[in-house]
């Protein structure tokens, strides 16, 4: 029975074969696999790159002045209305500048050095300080602590961001000995040993160009930029403080990783803002402005605010005209129309203008609302009618699925007791399918929320600095401010970027958790 | 008199005024409907409600009509009058300028007349506001008119055998199908617009040189061959779907053949969150991580070309945004849909075709790949050409980081411009309707919107053969 | 590896099986002892201990719901493609029991081919149906080879004189009585020592009905078939054995003739009149 063994489940030329064809299929669950891990993975990517971006921008620093609210200063010429002073940002800057420079003589006899400094705050970070003494004149001739936030740079730079920053260990000083030009001398038995061999092993790696990379010492509010360096002394220019402030400390130790030139913030800049924070003036807090401020060119005083209105204005616009029109256009199709050729093109054409491109809606937009009827540019009652005509088809489309799924028994019930086809549709077969239309509109309303592209083409992307009162103002919405924070140079504005994304995703995110709400709480099957 | 009339805000009066007419009309009807009910032998064929609605409507349908004409072409035709009516120095300025100097007076009769010293500009102002006045006294005036003329008929026809009932279900109807026919509506408003457009940019620049041509620089020297374009759009398209057909295809076999029910309850769901995230926040990431690491990949394959002495100089063009970039997020983007559509009609598939590849000794990838792919491969192919569709007409992805540049290069870390990036870029600029930088993003939409249509067509019919051949 | 190559061999049959009398058939090709079958924790067949004579049909008929199909997906383990199902005991083929961990499937059902009740063609050419089998366990030797087997299955069927000219057509363009044969023909192309039939006519019309039914007469004459049939009448004209399975219980086992003629529970009896069904 040769034939027979030949098919026995244990011949061995059959096995190996087998073996060969399992290993395929083993290949091939194993892409399935990888598919899967891939795209999940791609997933992850994307919300981490996002999330940690939007975790750094979710506190800022502020930086605190104490001021004397000098009358001469606060109102000028005896501008001393609510409104002069709540717009006098000059006078407001100014006493927090001279604050600093108070702080930092050594900036007051060089220009350059004093521009330096007042960099450190943002002009217009000053406005809410105005506003408020405004409001409240009997401050006016006080005493005041100003609240502002950072420079952005600095603000990255205390964040560890933008200049390759390493600590070294710097053992204890044993003298420091302060030279006619501003130099420093400092020494301490291998007290700079660490710095010496970082140093080296920088030079291993990055070549000469090691050598321009800069190495700042701080101790206390005092900081030198490290001029010539053995194991066991040190020559600093001083560049903030005191000599002795080094005199018996330990001092921390900086490198750059990237050279000066190569940084948004200075030696100098960097100098100070250490020297702020040794005071106790530097305070890291919730970033509240980002929910409260509206747009600006700085990114340290810019928020979402405007933006988040914009498109809640732009969303009820939507709402109001695509749910209403939607469902009754389901309710036709799905109740009334004839089966003739007129509805199966409508039919059709539903389903093709849910996938045609949001762009195309963009450009419909621009020749029909602003061309052709001449409504205002950049503003939420078009922005709504646009997104409007873009989520009708997806409202039709999951109106006509929930009518679909009411069971002929009802209509024939309600038919039973002489209710009329409009009767029926409107108080029966309407009402227990709303769960269903519900969700449906909520999931066009979640997708018109992310939408930007159409947005951008009717002007909707326009620097707006007011909160839009009325749907006619100018206006922009989340994604197309995302949008335009995203095309800014500054590397501060990718942090706010991501956090203006985490608003908006966990916005989308309620929307869609209101949907696996309703459906779980209303969803039956009959 | 005429002034005050003018300030009125227009479009909250006549809501109110609808609303009372509206009121009124249904009220009277219902009173009607009662009173004849009550004197006649016969019984009433409807409620008296349904009169009230019938009368109701007859009134407001005219009376919102008119105020909507007037609405419409009210403001037009106040402005021509007005520009008639002023001093012969106006003459000198251009349409354009003259059209802000009447925004500027429509600007400050809005915020309640003007009180400066400029008197011609007073004066232009106050003739406004009187103009606007007889305007709305007039809309208010037709609209009461054509709303009592409409109620007076209606209730005339108050009887009891008047079907009232009928005739409103009618015109709801009427006004169902109307809703409905807004989607044909739309997709009419889209061609006309993109073709009237076009076609108006196709007068100014040869059709044939807009398809055909290799020049692409609309921005600053009117060159408008749009090959680049199409190029690129097609070599993004390209990457995305090089990533996303076989990340999805197998996506869905895991999760339709292999994946126990947990793991495809979960597994799904998320998936599904990858179609939801907004293009924008994709095109952030493009932009933040991908398109910088394809840069640096790019970078250091040149490099390593170079020391391995095959090449002399470097290869790869490793700009800073580029098509692979966008390429590869879209494709993330894309796989969604993919693996969806891919899941619905693999699931589709009878379980008797499976059995009985099983039942000849096939091992489950023989009978995925031999039986069930060949089975579900209409809708796969439907799947793969609407994510097509979705990479060729997505836009945020590409405007963020693929670049502007126009040109037709293999080389995929060269930045690569697409038709949406140029759309985009040329309906942000301040340019009016009738200069041909406008224009052209029109003509780009319409091969946009031809080309994307062509696939969802195909595509939506071969679904639907699909449902059919298996429901 | 025709079934004619497999004749004679001992004859083993008498094994003490409950009605186990005929001797004019072939030696028993499966062997199943003591079978329970579970889905989660229902069982749904109950300790059936019987055997498959070659070259004979045997026919497993009974009340629906009565396991006779789970019974049969037992046979060449289709029940692995069903999470929740288990099966538990001895089915023996040459002496292996089948369910034993170190048998792969696959070639157990290259041996023990399958008929399902509704014909399901491949979404392919009636030529690549036929050559499916041979290709994926590598029994053919070439192009020529492969077109003889088809040639061969599709003759057996009693297809070929139909389908010859458009063997390119697609399968699904038969009707369901020749897609039906098709799935014979291709279930025989793997050269089985063993065919299942599960209810194989049940969406047939009469006259296709007849001609699958003069098949399997035919093709009893080279293989094991086991069937399962709703219909008694056709149980008694194909069968030459017939089981009666009740509520997941082999009831009686035994020749046709004697099952229908004078069956020895009263169960039979009562399923074989019409009592129920």
């Amino acid at each position: 029975m040769t034939d027979t063994d030949a098919r026995s489940f244990r011949n061995a030329a059959a096995l190996k074969r087998l073996k060969g064809r399992r290993a395929a299929d083993a290949r091939f669950k194993f892409y399935g696999r990888l598919a899967i891990v891939v795209a999940l993975a791609a997933l992850a990517m994307l919300l981490v790159s996002v999330g940690t971006q939007a975790f750094s921008a979710a506190t800022h620093h502020v930086v605190r002045y104490d001021i004397e609210l000098d009358p001469a200063r606060i109102a000028p010429d005896g501008a001393s209305a609510p409104e002069d002073i709540s717009r006098n940002v000059e006078g407001f800057y100014g006493l927090a500048r001279d604050s600093l420079l108070e702080t930092f003589p050594e900036a007051n006899t060089i220009p350059a050095q004093r521009l330096l400094l007042a960099k450190t705050l943002t002009r217009l970070a000053v406005l809410p300080a105005a506003r408020e003494v405004a409001a409240r004149p009997e401050l006016i001739g006080n005493a005041y602590t100003l609240t502002a936030p950072l420079n952005h740079d600095l603000d990255l730079f205390l964040k560890g961001r933008g200049a390759g920053e390493m600590r070294v260990e710097i053992g204890s000083i044993a003298a420091a000995k302060a030279d006619a030009d501003g130099e420093v001398t400092l020494t301490g038995p291998d007290a700079f040993k660490a710095v010496v061999t970082r140093l080296a092993s920088l030079r291993a790696e990055m070549g000469p160009a090691a050598d321009t990379l800069s190495v700042l010492v701080t101790s206390g509010r005092s900081t030198g930029r490290l001029s010539d360096i053995t194991a066991n002394t040190a020559r600093l220019d001083l560049l903030t403080g005191d000599a002795a402030d080094f005199e018996q400390s330990r001092p921390a130790g900086r490198i750059f990783r990237l050279a000066e030139s190569e940084r948004n913030v200075s030696d100098q800049q960097i100098a100070w803002v250490l020297a702020l924070k040794d005071l106790g003036r530097v305070s890291r807090v919730a970033n509240t402005g980002l929910l409260t401020q509206t747009d600006s060119t700085y990114p340290e005083l810019a928020g979402g605010l405007a933006a988040i209105v914009g498109s809640l204005l732009t969303m009820l616009i939507t709402a109001f005209v695509a749910v209403p029109i939607g469902v009754l256009a389901a309710v036709y199709l799905e109740e009334f129309a004839p089966k003739n050729r007129v509805t199966d093109l409508i039919e059709v054409n539903i389903n093709n203008l849910a996938a045609v491109p949001s762009i195309v809606f963009g450009l419909l937009g621009a020749a029909l609302f602003l061309n052709f009827l001449d409504m205002p540019r950049s503003a939420p009652l078009v922005g709504g009618l646009v997104l409007a005509l873009l989520t009708f088809p997806v409202v039709i489309i999951a109106s006509r699925a929930a009518l679909k799924a009411v069971p002929p028994s009802i209509r024939a019930g309600a038919l039973a007791v002489g209710a009329s086809k409009m009767q029926i549709v409107f108080h029966h077969v309407v009402p227990l399918a709303a769960p269903g239309i519900l969700t449906g509109a909520i999931l066009g309303m979640a997708r018109a929320l992310g939408e930007t592209a159409p947005l951008l083409l009717i002007g909707m992307v326009a620097f707006v600095g007011d909160v839009p009162r009325s749907p006619l103002d100018e206006s922009t919405v989340l994604p197309v401010q995302i949008f335009s924070w995203s095309n800014n140079a500054e590397r501060a504005w990718e942090p706010m970027t991501a956090a203006l994304i985490v608003i908006l995703l966990v916005l989308l995110l309620l929307m869609n958790s209101l949907v696996v709400f309703l459906r779980s709480k209303f969803e039956r099957r009959w | 008199m005429l002034q005050q009339l003018g300030h009125l805000s227009m479009g909250w009066l006549m809501i109110a005024l609808l609303a009372v007419l509206a009121s009124s009309a249904f009220f009277l009807g219902r009173v009607r409907a009662e009173q004849v009910a009550g004197s006649s032998p016969v019984r009433s064929h409807s409620r008296p409600n349904y009169h009230g609605y019938f009368v109701a409507i007859c009134a407001v349908t005219p009376a919102a009509l008119a105020a909507l004409v007037f609405g419409l072409f009210g403001d037009g035709v106040t402005r021509s009058v007005l520009v008639n009516e002023l001093p012969d120095a106006f003459g000198l300025l251009s349409a354009t300028e003259l059209d802000t100097y009447i925004d500027a007076v429509a600007q400050s009769a809005a915020s309640g007349g003007y009180s400066g010293a400029d008197r011609i500009f007073a004066a232009v102002t106050n003739r406004y506001l009187e103009l606007r006045g007889l305007l709305n006294s007039g809309v208010i005036g037709f609209s009461l008119l054509a709303g009592g003329i409409g109620m007076y008929l209606a209730r005339r026809r108050v009887s009891p055998q008047f079907r009232a009932r009928a005739r409103v279900d009618s015109i709801l109807e009427l006004g169902l199908f109307v809703c409905a026919a807004i989607a044909i509506a739309t997709t009419i408003g889209i061609v006309a617009s993109l073709l009237f457009e076009s076609l108006k940019f196709f007068g100014q620049v040869p059709i044939t040189e807009f398809l055909f041509g290799t020049r692409w620089n609309a921005q600053t020297s009117a060159e408008f061959g749009a090959l680049p374009l199409f190029f690129g759009t097609f070599m993004i398209a390209l990457i995305a779907m090089i990533i996303a057909a076989p990340i999805g295809l197998f996506a869905a076999i895991y999760l339709s053949e292999y994946a126990g029910p947990s793991v495809r309850g979960w597994v799904k769901p998320v998936l599904e969150v990858l179609a939801g995230i907004p293009t924008v926040v994709y095109g952030f990431f493009a932009l933040l991580v991908v398109a910088p690491a394809v840069r640096s990949a790019a970078l250091w394959l040149n490099d390593a070309l170079i020391n391995l002495g095959l090449a002399s100089g470097p290869v790869l063009a490793a700009q800073p945004t580029s098509a692979l970039a966008a390429g590869l997020v879209m494709g993330i983007m894309v796989i969604p849909f993919v693996s969806s559509l891919s899941d619905d009609v693999i699931n589709a598939v009878p379980q008797t075709l499976r059995d009985g590849a099983f039942a000849l000794g096939a091992t489950k990838s023989e009978t995925i790949r031999e039986v069930v792919i060949p089975a579900a491969l209409p809708g796969i192919i439907a799947a793969l050409l609407l994510a097509v569709s979705r990479a060729v007409g997505e836009t945020m992805i590409v405007v963020m980081a693929a670049g502007k540049g126009a040109r037709i290069s293999m080389d995929p870390t060269s930045d690569l411009t697409t038709i949406t990036v140029q759309i985009v870029s040329l309906m942000t600029g301040e340019t009016g309707f009738d200069d041909p930088k406008t224009l052209s993003a029109f003509a780009l939409g319409l091969v946009l919107f031809a080309v994307t249509l062509m696939f969802n067509l195909v595509a939506l019919r071969v679904v639907q053969k699909f449902r059919e051949k298996y429901d | 590896m025709d079934g004619t190559q497999q004749a004679g061999g001992p004859d083993v049959l008498g094994d003490g099986q409950p009605g186990d009398a005929g001797t004019t058939l072939g030696f028993p090709r499966i062997d199943c002892r003591n079978v329970n079958v579970y889905y989660g924790e229902t069982r749904a067949i109950h300790d059936v201990s019987m055997t498959f004579p070659d070259r004979a049909v045997t026919a497993l008929i009974g009340p629906s719901g009565c396991g006779k199909s789970t019974f049969l997906r037992c046979l060449n383990r289709m029940n692995d493609t069903i999470d929740s199902c288990r099966v538990e005991g001895e089915i023996l083929m040459d002496g292996d029991n089948i369910n034993d961990r170190d048998v792969d499937p696959v070639l157990l059902r290259s041996r023990v081919g399958m008929v399902f009740q509704k014909p399901n063609p491949f979404p392919k050419s009636i030529f690549d149906n036929i050559a499916y089998g041979p290709r994926i366990h590598g029994f053919a030797n070439g192009r020529e080879d492969l077109d003889n087997i088809v040639e061969k299955s599709l003759r057996r069927a009693g297809l070929w004189d139909e389908v010859k000219d458009r063997l390119s057509a697609p399968g699904t363009s038969l009707s369901g009585g020749q897609q039906q044969r098709l799935c014979i023909a291709r279930a025989i192309a793997v050269s089985p020592e063993v065919i299942l039939m599960d209810e194989p006519c049940s969406a047939l019309d009469p006259v296709a009905t007849a001609r699958i039914e003069e098949l399997i007469d035919e093709l009893r004459k080279r293989y094991c078939i086991v069937i399962v049939t709703h219909s008694m009448q056709q149980a008694a004209r194909v069968s030459q054995r017939t089981a009666f399975f009740h509520l997941g219980n082999l009831v009686e086992m035994g020749d046709t003739d004697q099952i229908f003629t004078n069956p020895r529970e009263k169960r039979t009896e009562d399923y074989i009149t019409g009592r129920y069904g």
